[in-house]
């Protein structure tokens, strides 16, 4: 009864093992160089608002695309076995979308925000329900079908504004971008927050979890078991779709303007890279998204103790790349099970001797 | 006479998947030349693609070993990238150009060692290790040189300048009478033999046979007493050993390092792979479709050009659009076999 028990534990933090440890050895390491790096302060910015600042603030801010991103990742790598790399094409897209739409209303306001929003995330569900569609029902390998869109997303981004970068200016916008006036929490933080509730109340409400589960570890017998493979991948890309467009939006709200070059550049690495440190597997099947949220905050604390140890930003990729292969070399199968069966000898070999003592 | 004829099996996958790519290849540029005429009626069209795009084929075919194999390497852009920055820094510093190729060797064979040893031996992801390995190149190109670096190594300059070989047959003739040559760059000819051994290698070397087993399927190329690991490590050095061969290549081409070289390649490379017919799932593919998908890539990009689209955002939409279409076709060609052999 004993031994279940302890198993069960070791399953149920085993996967969230290395995202922890990881940020455990961040922490300590940035303690030990600078013993003020996780000190938070109040600062006032130029609204004159008291806000929260520090370099914890900062990570936890700066990860909230990421972050969000990776949950509708973490969908698609479940139910599929495989990634969208279309990501930030697409949350280009949705940005630019955004910017056109309020571009084209007489005066920003609430309601006009909500409505363009609303657009742009109608616009990336149908971008997400066209790669879904490439995946489930032609049945063509995730990577490959958003490839697609990868090479030419961007463009299409450029084509909705005619190739300029316009600018919006708005006070509800850096609102969305930067802080509520009398929250000193960052609003993108809360965003990731709610979006997380959403997708937890989405589980807790239908069988979601489990279906996506079954599927993407076993589409025929999870056909056979009544349930219908094709559209719960299709649905997982225009859940995707969805936090794509939440998360240009942010992109866009953060600077007030779309840059269809460089808005979420690159990032469809770091979100598959997000999932893969969250422990969840890249083969499909079983998926925790709490892992791969905690994954995107460990990319994003790399980033920042790099920043302070005054890496330069292009520098960062090489810096970064070791740190990731340490981290799944650690997560590897291989090594965990050499690692284990060591420790088991390690502590037979003790119990040996203990016998042997006793005996003498 | 018959039998002459009649084939004895039916066209296996691969077969057919490269077939049609050929087809649409020669039928896009019969087209091309057709209706837009000018520049695609001369033989140094189709030499201009294969010069500008020599490192790509090598590292296409690198890749097409891997994608058989049932892995993916992304590292390739990056590599192929700092081998050129790293080789330039080299050469101005007053290194001698023999060492610089086994530089620029060194560099693609030690990330192949390195990301093959992580995903074969201690079985990682294969997109994540070479992820890694993307990162780490393109932030050791940025280390080494944020500027661009022009080669002022004399010898190699003079490399440089004699880099195309002149076929006066396949030249055309200008209005005053002269014939201009056909131009071929030395990097064609690398490329070309690079296509044919690994054409060779695969068809008829053990190791190549391996490939396609081990990515049919893993299991039985186990049962079949294959060793799998040993297999895949080799697919992964002998992709980087090509990035390695494919940078230099580039430097031969540009003469310059710099820290955008070769950006988004890997994303070409894989394009081009497919096209040619290889399925990221493994086990099928050929090399000679992966030439000929680089070049119907690059053939679609240069018909937008000179029919007058000159934005940029066309060349990447119209790419799109193609890569969409061969996608879509394949995997229509591939279910309406699959269920011919099911009702069979």
């Amino acid at each position: 009864m004993k031994k279940i028990g302890r198993k069960r534990f070791r399953g149920g933090l085993g996967q969230l093992t290395i995202p922890i440890i990881a940020i455990a050895i961040l922490a300590v390491f940035n303690l030990i160089r600078d013993p003020g790096f996780f000190e938070i302060g109040i600062a006032h910015n130029s609204d004159g608002n008291a806000v929260l600042s520090g370099n914890i603030i900062s990570i936890i801010n700066g990860a909230s695309e990421l972050a969000i991103l990776a949950i509708g990742m973490t969908l698609v790598t479940a139910a599929c076995g495989g990634q969208d790399i279309s990501v930030g094409a697409a949350a280009a897209i949705a940005g630019s979308v955004f910017v056109k739409v309020l571009k084209s209303v007489p005066t920003v306001n609430g309601g006009t925000v909500l409505f363009a929003f609303v657009f742009a995330c109608v616009v990336a569900m149908l971008f997400g329900a066209f790669n879904g569609i490439l995946v489930a029902v032609f049945r063509i390998q995730p990577m490959i079908a958003t490839l697609i869109l990868y090479t030419c997303g961007r463009s299409i981004a450029y084509w909705i504004n005619g190739g300029a970068t316009p600018t919006i200016a708005s006070p509800i916008l850096s609102a969305i971008g930067g802080f509520i006036p009398g929250i000193p929490l960052p609003t993108p933080v809360i965003i990731v927050v709610a979006m997380a509730i959403l997708f937890k109340l989405l589980f807790h409400f239908t069988s979601l979890e489990l279906f996506t589960q079954s599927v993407g570890i076993n589409g025929a017998a999870a056909r056979l078991n009544g349930i219908n493979p094709t559209l719960i991948k299709l649905l997982s890309f225009v859940l995707l779709g969805v936090c794509v467009s939440v998360s240009g939006c942010i992109g866009v709200s953060r600077l007030g303007l779309i840059n269809h070059e460089t808005l979420l550049l690159d990032i469809e690495m770091d979100t598959i890279l997000a999932v893969a440190i969250g422990g969840n597997s890249l083969g499909g099947g079983r998926f925790k998204i709490g892992g791969s949220i905690l994954g995107a905050y460990v990319i994003q604390t790399l980033t920042i103790t790099l920043y302070a140890m005054k890496v330069s930003s292009t520098n960062v990729k090489a810096y970064k790349a070791v740190v990731i292969v340490l981290l799944v070399v650690m997560g590897s199968p291989v090594v965990k099970k050499r690692f284990s069966s060591f420790i088991t000898r390690l502590s037979e070999n003790r119990r040996k001797g203990l016998a042997k003592g006793a005996e003498e | 006479m018959k039998k002459i004829f009649k084939r004895k099996e039916p066209l296996t996958d691969t077969q057919l998947l490269m077939t049609i790519t050929i087809v649409i290849f020669f039928l896009m540029y019969l087209l091309a030349m057709l209706l837009l005429g000018g520049g695609f009626l001369r033989a140094q069209q189709i030499f201009d693609m294969l010069n500008d795009n020599a490192s790509l084929i090598i590292v296409s075919c690198g890749l097409t070993i891997v994608m058989i194999g049932g892995g993916i390497d992304i590292s390739v852009g990056a590599v192929t990238s700092l081998v050129v920055m790293s080789c330039a820094i080299y050469l101005n510093k007053g290194g001698n150009i023999f060492l610089s190729v086994l530089l620029a060797v060194g560099i693609g064979l030690a990330f192949g060692l390195v990301q093959g040893f992580l995903i074969s031996y201690l079985e990682i992801q294969p997109f994540i290790v070479t992820l890694a390995g993307m990162f780490f190149a393109r932030g050791m190109t940025t280390i080494l040189s944020v500027d661009p670096q022009k080669v002022t190594h004399k010898g190699f300059l003079k490399l440089h300048s004699n880099k195309e070989i002149k076929i006066r047959w396949l030249g055309h003739r200008v209005p005053n009478g002269n014939i201009i040559p056909a131009e071929m760059e030395i990097g064609v000819i690398v490329a070309l033999a690079v296509v044919i051994l690994v054409f060779l290698l695969l068809k008829y070397g053990r190791l190549g046979r391996n490939f396609y087993a081990m990515g049919g399927n893993q299991q039985s190329a186990l049962m079949l007493g294959i060793n799998v690991k040993r297999t895949r490590f080799l697919s992964y050095v002998i992709c980087g050993l090509l990035s390695g061969i494919s940078g230099y290549v580039f430097l031969l081409h540009t003469a310059a390092g710099n820290a955008t070289n070769a950006a988004g390649m890997e994303m070409n490379a894989i394009a081009s792979s497919i096209i040619g017919g290889t399925l990221l799932t493994g086990g099928v593919g050929n090399v000679i479709g992966t030439f000929f998908g680089t070049l119907s890539l690059t053939t679609i990009k240069k018909i937008v050009v000179s029919s007058g689209l000159n934005d940029p955002w066309w060349q990447s939409i119209t790419t799109g659009g193609m890569l969409c279409f061969f996608i879509l076709l394949q995997s229509v060609v591939l279910g309406r076999r699959s269920k011919k052999k099911k009702t069979t």
